[in-house]
């Protein structure tokens, strides 16, 4: 029972995190939420199946499937992160000033949002496909009931929706004149750090080489089971013992993004 | 910056060699051998086997790894090349008994 709601609660922490930043950031965008929601449907819909084929994908590529796979849904996750900033970098502005108005700006913004439905759908599997492989155990393994595997489950997701629910109403309080700076900061440590991972990913694979194996150990100093840790995992990325292909994704990464929003807001945005 | 050229200054010049295996097996929600010993300095491919009926994640933060094993399936983890030293694992699903440790020297 504690086990079941345990995991889910982190894997649906983790997926509400990057929901709530994403949500947070899109306030005011036609038809949202009905984006929001087709992208956790289309997420959930799809950790069954991937559940499902667990078997199948690690054996692909002798063994590597499942990284390969990982660092895939990562590449496009990070790719839609980056160019949500960059897209906002020059609209955001211009769309909290003339908040409501149609056109062009509703256009674009359907647009944008049908990539944040993917980006979502694409968190929401990751998490998902994996809570999903964990209560199966549970139930296969016939450890706990399901009536009580179930209701720790629910407790777990309940737990981690309330958690991004908070985070999103923090985010939505801070005022708007900071507010774009504040959610591109965070989604771009976001992209860093889920480019981090798939670094980490492509390593424990062997498709690429690790370059130094750690390049730092800070887990005396900042553990990675510690409270602070662990979030800053989740949100900045942060590892204790990161590769040295870990911190030149994170860092190359950080970087194009950082340039890219430079360079969009350079560019004059057309008014309506 | 200074990670990139430091990134770069790391790439060795690429050896063409036969890959060090070791195993682990998970069995009722147990890893054997517990401990593990494999030479320092060395890529090491560590195939996992789990017996269990059940899937496992076999997860180290010391070797910076996670990957989750079905049922009756086995995973090949790529770790190392690691500094002599400890460096303890265990499977997430069944944290209280499945637990290890890699003895690098």
């Amino acid at each position: 029972m504690f086990g079941a709601a345990l995991i889910v609660f982190r894997e649906s922490l983790e997926a509400a995190l990057l929901i709530s930043i994403v949500a947070a950031a899109t306030r005011g965008l036609s038809r949202r939420n009905f984006w929001i929601a087709v992208g956790i449907a289309a997420g959930l819909a799809g950790s069954l199946v991937v559940a499902g084929l667990t078997e199948r994908i690690a054996e692909l590529a002798e063994g590597s499937g499942q990284e390969l796979f990982n660092a895939a849904v990562l590449g496009i996750a990070v790719v839609m992160l980056g160019w949500h900033n960059i897209w906002m970098a020059r609209h955001g502005r211009e769309m909290a000033a003339q908040a409501k108005s149609v056109g062009h700006a509703v256009k674009s913004g359907q647009r944008e949002m049908s990539a944040l439905a993917i980006l979502i759908a694409i968190a929401v599997l990751r998490e998902g496909s994996e809570t999903a492989l964990f209560l199966y155990g549970l139930a296969a393994g016939g450890g706990s009931s399901h009536a009580s595997m179930l209701g720790g489950g629910l407790t777990g997701l309940v737990a981690g929706v309330v958690a991004g629910w908070a985070l999103y109403s923090g985010l939505a309080r801070i005022p708007l004149r900071h507010f774009f700076t504040v959610t591109s900061g965070l989604i771009l440590l976001l992209a860093a750090g889920l480019a981090g991972q798939m670094a980490r990913f492509l390593v424990q694979g062997d498709i690429v080489r690790p370059l130094a194996t750690p390049l730092w150990d800070s887990s005396s100093l900042l553990p990675m089971d510690s409270v602070i840790g662990n979030v800053l995992h989740l949100v900045a990325g942060y590892d204790a013992r990161p590769s040295g292909m870990q911190v030149l994704f994170y860092v190359l990464t950080f970087l194009i993004i950082l340039a890219g929003m430079r360079w969009s807001r350079t560019l004059t945005p057309r008014t309506a | 910056m200074k990670a990139l050229v430091f990134a770069c200054l790391m790439l060795p010049v690429a050896a063409i060699a036969a890959d060090l295996e070791a195993s682990l097996t998970i069995r009722n929600h147990q890893f054997s051998p517990a401990e593990l010993k494999v030479p320092a300095g060395k890529k090491i491919k560590l195939i996992v086997q789990n017996q269990d009926p059940t899937p496992e994640e076999f997860e180290s933060h010391e070797l910076n790894r996670e990957k989750v094993i079905a049922g009756n399936g086995k995973a090949t983890i790529y770790i190392g090349p690691l500094q002599p030293g400890k460096y303890p694992f265990f499977g997430e699903f069944n944290e209280k008994t499945a637990r290890g440790v890699v003895i690098a020297e």
